[in-house]
């Protein structure tokens, strides 16, 4: 357990020097700001929009989207490419303590990124009365958190596969993308409309968590698929061993 | 310290490495000789763990490589060929990465005294990716015995670097190998007969000579040379040398006067070969003998080998 935490501490610093991680931390900072000052200068005054914390939380969902395998698209690629894999796979590390402290340092970087997205709610609160709902924008939050861990781990996933980050961003994107339009065939009653309801990342998020309901199936959901993500990074990395 | 038998990689259909059989043992410093492509890098890739073999097995420092991997990269200290730094951090915090992983105690005391050891101390706050490539080598090599390990296997450990970080790097080498097993792979015949104990030739993923380098001199030394400079060479010069019993070939040296005679292994011609070169009325001016050199039994295995396999 020591070296996950080894890897973790290491990645999670590194994204502090990374300017991928700045650049894309000012552009959610920046696009949220922008919808928040919209939303309060427009729609609060002219009565149009009620108050309510997840005005922030639906735009950042599909920025999360995108930016989730800029996030993740070096994790892995980057240490193939330069040769450090080597490194790490010579060193008394276990494959899945390199994957899961990998997934754990990104993580904790997008958490900070997204702790400081509670600005917003927290505005909104002051600024109204009685406040905003508090519940429902805690289970938002928590939703967004399993779900941004299950973005994360199918990164890691892909970056294991590919020498080249951008291969692995453009691939991990498809995935999740995959994941986020299958919901639109999830409206019929047949057995492939439920499979698709039940893969869908859309219908698992805005269905139950974001309505401010804690639903276990949902839940099981994201940390299953995160699981799921990571058990396959492992293989993979065991897997090129034998290449 | 390191027991290979019968050791056998394929990468698909391509054997890289076919039944290797060595050893290495504690205060050795084995060289692994042999051109691109022969293996060498592979048998250490399976040697540190980093990949499993076909078939066969491998033991470093009394444990399995595959099935106790996790023991034997406790154990082994590696420096691939290609030095992976992290470019990114300081020299220090590298160090602090990879001692941490290696769970050395005393850890930022031990940086300090592997930078001594590579002469890095004063640059242990730069970042790796200011060094030149002759600092980065170093910084792997730091990497690489941070831990203190049984075994150190280096790969090419001195390409890429000028002359005097070549000769530091062989000092730091032959230093460890004193109280370690060493196994450094390199394709620069004087280094490997200057620091090796022993050297293993490797062609074609097979080992086709396995010995001292002294011994491999005498054993393969098909042929000694004479190196003859006289005042001037004439054709009774040349007559009376190709007459001497022993003698199996004379030819041109680069200079005037110099000739090259070759002849039958283990004889001493140069008494007689002197004592001609007076008679011919000539003035001996240089006479020595030529050992064949590293370089040129590995040309000579290596070209052997290669025939073989094209005739058979």
């Amino acid at each position: 357990m020591r070296n996950l935490w080894i890897i973790a501490s290491r990645e999670f610093r590194l994204y502090f020097v990374s300017p991928i991680a700045y650049a894309l931390a000012t552009m959610l900072y920046l696009i949220l700001g922008g919808i928040f000052f919209i939303n309060i200068y427009f729609g609060l005054q002219t009565g149009q929009i009620s108050p309510d914390g997840r005005m922030v939380i639906g735009p950042m969902v599909t920025i999360l989207l995108f930016a989730m395998p800029a996030i993740t698209m070096r994790l892995l690629a980057d240490e193939y490419r330069m040769g450090t894999m080597e490194l790490l796979l010579t060193a008394p590390l276990r494959d899945w303590e390199l994957v899961l402290g990998k997934w754990l340092g990104a993580y904790g970087f997008v958490a900070v990124v997204l702790a400081v997205t509670w600005v917003y709610p927290l505005i909104l609160h002051r600024m109204t009365s009685p406040g905003i709902d508090q519940g429902t924008l805690l289970a938002a939050y928590l939703g967004l958190l399993l779900a941004v861990a299950a973005m994360l781990a199918i990164g890691v996933f892909v970056s294991a596969l590919f020498r080249s980050p951008v291969a692995a961003f453009f691939v991990a994107l498809g995935v999740m993308l995959g994941l986020w339009i299958v919901g639109g065939l999830s409206s019929g009653a047949g057995a492939g409309s439920q499979l698709a309801g039940y893969l869908s990342f859309v219908d698992h998020y805005y269905n139950n968590f974001y309505r401010g309901v804690l639903d276990l199936g949902d839940a099981v959901y994201f940390v299953s698929l995160t699981a799921l993500a990571l058990f396959l990074g492992t293989q993979v990395v065991q897997a090129r061993r034998w290449r | 310290m390191i027991e290979v038998e019968g050791l056998t990689k394929f990468y698909g259909a391509f054997p890289a490495i076919q039944n290797l059989d060595f050893h290495a043992r504690p205060g050795e410093i084995v060289g692994f000789l042999g051109p691109n492509g022969a293996g060498k890098t592979t048998t250490m890739r399976i040697l540190t763990g980093y990949m499993p073999p076909t078939s066969g097995t491998a033991r470093v420092a009394g444990f399995d490589v595959v099935d106790q991997s996790l023991e034997v990269r406790r154990r082994v200290g590696y420096l691939p060929e290609t030095v992976p730094l992290y470019p990114e951090m300081t020299v220090f915090e590298y160090l602090a990465f990879m001692g941490a992983l290696r769970r050395v105690p005393d850890l930022d005391d031990r940086i300090d005294e592997v930078l001594e050891q590579v002469a890095m101390l004063e640059r242990s706050q730069s970042y790796i990716g200011n060094l030149s490539k002759g600092l980065r080598q170093r910084v792997g090599l730091a990497q690489a015995l941070i831990h203190r390990p049984e075994v150190l296997i280096l790969d090419e450990p001195t390409i890429g670097l000028d002359p005097a970080q070549i000769i530091e790097v062989r000092r730091i080498i032959q230093e460890l190998g004193r109280e370690r097993t060493v196994l450094l792979s390199t394709h620069i015949l004087p280094e490997a007969q200057q620091i090796c104990d022993r050297v293993l030739i490797i062609n074609h993923g097979t080992i086709v000579a396995e010995d001292t380098p002294g011994n491999l001199q005498a054993q393969l030394a098909g042929a000694e040379r004479l190196t003859v400079v006289a005042a001037a060479t004439t054709p009774e010069l040349t007559r009376m040398l190709e007459a001497i019993p022993g003698v199996t070939g004379i030819r041109a040296g680069a200079r005037d006067g110099e000739v090259e005679v070759a002849t039958a292994p283990g004889k001493d011609l140069r008494p007689l070969v002197a004592r001609r070169v007076v008679e011919a009325g000539v003035d001996l001016l240089e006479l020595r003998s030529v050992g064949i050199s590293l370089e040129q039994i590995f040309l000579q295995l290596t070209r052997e080998e290669n025939d073989a396999q094209a005739g058979g």
